[in-house]
C-alpha cells in the first residue's frame, strides 16, 4: 500500500523528537450496502475511507495523529504532529530496517463482493422481502440489508515489523415488524462472516427471512417477562454475549492495569464453574472477529482465558504487553486509522460440555429459556452487566412454553460465572456483533453451547 | 491542510454543478479538527490530534436515489464518489416522493456556536487542564482509589450542504469538554463514577464540577445492595430522564411513522400521556449543546412541538418523510456525511414543573431514585415500546433518600410510562445529548432485584 522507503522515512520523522517507538497504520476501506425497506430498494450506498494514523511512544506517553492525506508530505506532517505530542530526548536520525511478517490469512475469499452486479444484490433483497411477507398478513414491515466491506491495512513500526492484511466481510440482516392485538413486535437476525460473496452460496435468504418473520409473529403472543431472580437457560449460539460482558471485558489488560476490573490479580484462581473453558480466538476461519493480523500487526492467536474455571490469562495489546514484558496476544485492535488501538476481543466462546441440551431444559423446574440475546454492556470495575433478550420463552415443569416480551437481564460477572451448573454438547457460534469500547466499534464473534445459570435477575414486569 | 467554510462551499458548488439535465445532486462537505488528551498519574497518557474531512453525495434521477461517500476531499475521490452515487441511483425503486430539499423561506436562527478562543488556546494549556482534572478528581474524596481517565477533548467542526436545487448552507461550531472516570474503594468493594463539564470553548469548562460529580457518583454507590423486587414509584434523575426522552422522541420520527415502526403513528391529536407532559424539539435553543442552525439537508432548524399537555401534536420530518405524509419538512434531517438523512430530534426538552428534586422525593414517600441506567440499547424496543433497563440509585423512604441500590432493572413500556408520569421537576438541565433532563416522577414501574 506504501513503498517501504516512504514508510522508513515517515517512521524516521516520527522518531526525531526522541520517540522510543513509532508505528504507522495505513487503511484503505471500501464498503457498500444495499437496503430494502418498506417494500422498496431504498438505497444503495458506497463508501471509501483511506488514511493513516501515526503513533509515537515516549515513556508513559502516546502521541497520535491521523491524516487522510497519504502523500509522503501528508504522512510526514502527521508524523511530526504525533512526535510533537510525545516528546523525549532528541536522539538524531534512526533508520528502521523493515522485515515483512507473513501471517496466514484465516481463510480464502472465493468471490470478491465488489465483482457482484448490483442487480444481484437487489434481487436477493426482494426475495427476502417476499419470503418474510408470505409468512402472514401480520408482517407489516420488512427491512433487509446486505453489507460488504474490504479493508486493506498495513502496519509498520520502529521494531522493524511490517505486516499487511486484506479483510473481506459480508453480512446479511433482516428485521420484521408484526402487528397484532397487543401492538407491534419485532424480529431481527443477521448472518455475517469474514468471507466474500460465497456467503450466499450457503445461505438461503428466504429461509433466513422466514425465520425472522416467525420470530416477530411468535412474539405477538408473548407475555410479559417475569421480574426477579430465577434460573436461565441460554440457547446454543445465541448467548455468547453473556461471556463477552460477564468476563470478556474484565479480562482486557488495560482494565486490569488500571485496577478497573474485578478480575485483577485473580490469575490462577478458580473464577468460574469448572464446567467453563473460555477462549478468545482471532484465527478462527470465517468468524466475524477474525483476521490475519490485528491492527498493530500482530498475527491472530487463539488464547485460552479460562480453563476448567481457572483464570489462565488476560488479553493484551502492544502497550500493555510491552509494559509487562510479556508476549503479545493479538488483541490490539482499532475501529479505523482515526483511532488508537486498544485491547479488544476477537471471537470469544465457551467450549462444548457433556450434557444433552434437552436434559438441561428438562431438569429446570421453572425459569427462562433465552434463544437469542441482543446487545449488552458491563461495568468492568464492579462486574455488573446487562444484556437484552430478543427471543425468550418461559420454562415450566422442564418444558419450554410461552414466548416472552423483550427485556434486559442483569447480573454480576464473577457471581454468574460460578453459577453455571450445566453446559451442553451442542456448541454453535452466534450472529456477528459490533463491540463498543471507549467510542470505538470493532467486529467480534461469540459462541456458546446450551448452558444454564442457576440464578439471573430478569427485568420483566410480571410477578 | 487548512480548510474554511468558503472552501467547503466551493467544493459543494463544484459537485452540485456537475448535475446533468434531469438530475439532482446534493453534496455534504465536512471538515473537523479534534484534540484529545488523556492524563494518568500526573502524566499525559495519550495525546491525539486529528483532522477529518469527507464528502457525502446524493444523486436523484428518474425518481430514484443513490448515495456514496468518501473520507477525504481529494479531486480524484470527489469524481469517484459522484460516479458511485450515480451508479447506485440506477438500482433504487422508483418512488415519486424522492427528492432533495428546496429552499423553504424559513430564516436561520441567530446562534453563536463558534468560539475564536479555541484556535488560539495552546496545546500546553490543554494538557494542563487534563492533568488538573486528574488531580482534582483524586482530591475530591479520600475514597477515590484510581482516576481511570481524565480527558480533555475539543473540536472545531465545519460543514456545508449544497444542492443543485438551490440549497446552499454552511455552519461551523466549536466544542470543548472534560470528562473524568474514577473508582472509589472501600475495603474489597469498588464502585465507579464519571463527571463532565461541557462548553463551546475552554473558558466555559469547570474542572471542579467534573471532578466532584465523578467522585460523588462513585462514592454514593459504596455499600449498595440489590433492592427487593416490587412495583413502585420511581424518581428519574435528569441524567436518566434525558435518555428516556431521547428514546421517546425517536418514536416520533416521521420515518418511524411512515414505515409503521412507531407505536404513536396515527395518534396525532390524541392524549398519549399525562397532561403534565409538554415536549418540544428545538435545535435553535442556544442552551442545547446540540443546537444547530441548519439540518442535514441544509434547511433552517426550527422549534417543533411534539406533545402538548399530553396530546400528541406531530412528528419530525425530513424532506422525504414530509412529502410522503403530505406535509413540509420540519428541518429535522439528521445525518453524518457517511449516510443519507434520516428524520429525528436534536434537542428535546420537557416543559419544567415547579418542584425541586427534594420536594419531589418528599412527595413520593417510598420508592427509588434512579440515578443511572445501563443497557438502554439492548433493553428498550422503540417499536413495541417494551422498556427494561439495568439501573442504580438510592432508596427513598419516609420522603428522604437513603441507602444505595445497584444490580436491578426497571421495567414498563414507553406507552405506559408517558401515562404514569405524576410530576415534572423544575430542575431542567441541558446535557451533552439530544435531550435535556429534568426530574420525573413515574408511578407503577417494576423493579427487579432480589
Amino acid at each position: 500500500m506504501l513503498e517501504e522507503s516512504v514508510i522508513q522515512r515517515v517512521l524516521g520523522t516520527a522518531l526525531r523528537t526522541g520517540g522510543e517507538f513509532a508505528e504507522i497504520f495505513v487503511e484503505d476501506k471500501r464498503s457498500s450496502s444495499a437496503r430494502l425497506d418498506d417494500g422498496k430498494i431504498e438505497e444503495l450506498s458506497s463508501g471509501r475511507d483511506r488514511g493513516a494514523g501515526i503513533r509515537v511512544l515516549v515513556g508513559e506517553t502516546t502521541g497520535y495523529a491521523h491524516t487522510a492525506d497519504l502523500s509522503e508530505a501528508g504522512l510526514r506532517a502527521a508524523a511530526e504532529a504525533a512526535a510533537a505530542a510525545a516528546r523525549g530526548n532528541p536522539g538524531g536520525e534512526r533508520v528502521v530496517a523493515l522485515t515483512r511478517v507473513n501471517a496466514p490469512a484465516p481463510n480464502e475469499v472465493a468471490i470478491q463482493p465488489d465483482t457482484i452486479e448490483k442487480s444481484v444484490k437487489v434481487g436477493l433483497l426482494e426475495r427476502a422481502d417476499a419470503a418474510a411477507r408470505a409468512e402472514g398478513g401480520a408482517i407489516k414491515q420488512v427491512t433487509a440489508r446486505i453489507g460488504n466491506s474490504r479493508r486493506r491495512i498495513l502496519v509498520a513500526n520502529s521494531d522493524g515489523h511490517l505486516a499487511e492484511d486484506d479483510q473481506v466481510k459480508t453480512l446479511f440482516a433482516v428485521q420484521c415488524v408484526a402487528l397484532g392485538d397487543t401492538g407491534m413486535q419485532t424480529g431481527y437476525e443477521s448472518v455475517g462472516h469474514t468471507i466474500g460473496w460465497e456467503l450466499f452460496d450457503r445461505l438461503s435468504v428466504e429461509d433466513h427471512a422466514r425465520k425472522v418473520a416467525r420470530q416477530a409473529l411468535t412474539k405477538l403472543n408473548a407475555r410479559p417477562a417475569p421480574s426477579g431472580s430465577m434460573p436461565v437457560v441460554i440457547g446454543s449460539g445465541g448467548g455468547g454475549v453473556l461471556f463477552h460482558e460477564a468476563c470478556g471485558h474484565g479480562l482486557e489488560a488495560d482494565a486490569i492495569a488500571k485496577g478497573a476490573s474485578v478480575f485483577k490479580g485473580r490469575k490462577g484462581e478458580q473464577v468460574a464453574s469448572p464446567l467453563v473453558t473460555l477462549v478468545d480466538d482471532g484465527t478462527w476461519g470465517e468468524e466475524w472477529g477474525c483476521f490475519a493480523i490485528d491492527d498493530e500487526g500482530t498475527p491472530a492467536q487463539r488464547n485460552v482465558l479460562i480453563e476448567d474455571g481457572i483464570l489462565t490469562d488476560y488479553m493484551y495489546d502492544f502497550l500493555r504487553s510491552r509494559k509487562e514484558g510479556r508476549a503479545l496476544s493479538g488483541n490490539g485492535r482499532r475501529e479505523s486509522y482515526q483511532h488508537l488501538p486498544m485491547v479488544r476481543m476477537t471471537n470469544t466462546y465457551v467450549l462444548a460440555g457433556q450434557e444433552e441440551p434437552d436434559e438441561i431444559v428438562a431438569s429446570t423446574e421453572r425459569g427462562v429459556y433465552v434463544k437469542a440475546l441482543g446487545g449488552g454492556s458491563v461495568n468492568t470495575a464492579t462486574g455488573d452487566f446487562v444484556f437484552g433478550m430478543t427471543e425468550a420463552y418461559l420454562i415450566e415443569n422442564g418444558e419450554i412454553t410461552d414466548p416472552l416480551r423483550e427485556g434486559n437481564l442483569i447480573g454480576n460477572g464473577p457471581e454468574v460465572l460460578t453459577l453455571i451448573d450445566a453446559v451442553g454438547n451442542d456448541f454453535a457460534m452466534g450472529p456477528p456483533g459490533t463491540c463498543g469500547k471507549d467510542g470505538q466499534g470493532v467486529p467480534v464473534g461469540d459462541g456458546v453451547p446450551t448452558l444454564r445459570v442457576q440464578a439471573l435477575t430478569i427485568g420483566g414486569t410480571a410477578a | 491542510m487548512s480548510v474554511d467554510l468558503d472552501e467547503l462551499l466551493a467544493i459543494g458548488d463544484r459537485v452540485a454543478g456537475w448535475a446533468r439535465d434531469g438530475e439532482q445532486i446534493e453534496a455534504v462537505v465536512v471538515h473537523s479538527k479534534d484534540t484529545e488528551i488523556r492524563a494518568y498519574e500526573g502524566e499525559v497518557e495519550q495525546l491525539s490530534s486529528a483532522e477529518t474531512q469527507g464528502v457525502g453525495i446524493r444523486v436523484v434521477r428518474d425518481q430514484r436515489v443513490g448515495f456514496a461517500y468518501a473520507g477525504a476531499l481529494d479531486d480524484d475521490l470527489l469524481a469517484e464518489t459522484l460516479a458511485d452515487a450515480r451508479d447506485n441511483a440506477g438500482f433504487g425503486t422508483i418512488d415519486e416522493f424522492v427528492g432533495l430539499a428546496e429552499p423553504d423561506g424559513v430564516a436561520l436562527a441567530d446562534l453563536d456556536l463558534f468560539r475564536d478562543e479555541l484556535a488560539s488556546f495552546p496545546t500546553d494549556k490543554k494538557v494542563e487542564l487534563a492533568i488538573a482534572l486528574e488531580k482534582a478528581s483524586r482530591a475530591a474524596d479520600p475514597r477515590i482509589s484510581v482516576v481511570e481517565s481524565a480527558d480533555y477533548v475539543d473540536s472545531t467542526a465545519e460543514g456545508a450542504v449544497v444542492t443543485s436545487t438551490g440549497i446552499r448552507a454552511a455552519a461551523r461550531e466549536t466544542a470543548a469538554y472534560v470528562t473524568a472516570s474514577v473508582l472509589a474503594a472501600d475495603g474489597d468493594e469498588t464502585q465507579t463514577g464519571f463527571g463532565f463539564s461541557v462548553g463551546r470553548g475552554p473558558s466555559e469548562i469547570d474542572i471542579e464540577v467534573a471532578a466532584v460529580d465523578a467522585a460523588t457518583r462513585a462514592t454514593r454507590m459504596l455499600g449498595a445492595t440489590k433492592p427487593p423486587s416490587a412495583r413502585m414509584t420511581i424518581v428519574l434523575d435528569p441524567w436518566v430522564s434525558a435518555m428516556l426522552l431521547g428514546i421517546i422522541a425517536s418514536t416520533l420520527s416521521g420515518e418511524a411513522v411512515l414505515k409503521g415502526r412507531s407505536p404513536f403513528a396515527d395518534r396525532v391529536g390524541e392524549q398519549i400521556g399525562s397532561d403534565l407532559l409538554t415536549l418540544v424539539d428545538d435545535p435553535t435553543n442556544p442552551l442545547a449543546f446540540t443546537a444547530t442552525q441548519t439540518d442535514g439537508e441544509g434547511l433552517a432548524t426550527r422549534r417543533n412541538a411534539l406533545i402538548e399537555g399530553g396530546v400528541l401534536r406531530g412528528f419530525l420530518h425530513n424532506t422525504y418523510t414530509a412529502r410522503r405524509l403530505g406535509t413540509r419538512s420540519t428541518g429535522s434531517a439528521v445525518r453524518g456525511f457517511k449516510s443519507t438523512p434520516s428524520a429525528g430530534a436534536r434537542a428535546v426538552s420537557l416543559q419544567p414543573g415547579n418542584a425541586t428534586q427534594p420536594e419531589l422525593i418528599a412527595s413520593v414517600g417510598d420508592g427509588l431514585l434512579v440515578q443511572s441506567v445501563q443497557g438502554l440499547h439492548s433493553g428498550v424496543n422503540p417499536v413495541s415500546g417494551d422498556f427494561s433497563t439495568g439501573a442504580e440509585g438510592l432508596r427513598i423512604s419516609g420522603g428522604e433518600v437513603g441507602a444505595p441500590h445497584r444490580e436491578f432493572t426497571i421495567a414498563s413500556t414507553l406507552q405506559k410510562i408517558l401515562h404514569d408520569v405524576v410530576a415534572v421537576g423544575s430542575d431542567i438541565e441541558w446535557l451533552p445529548m439530544s435531550a435535556a433532563g429534568v426530574s420525573l416522577v413515574v408511578n407503577d414501574v417494576t423493579v427487579s432485584g432480589v
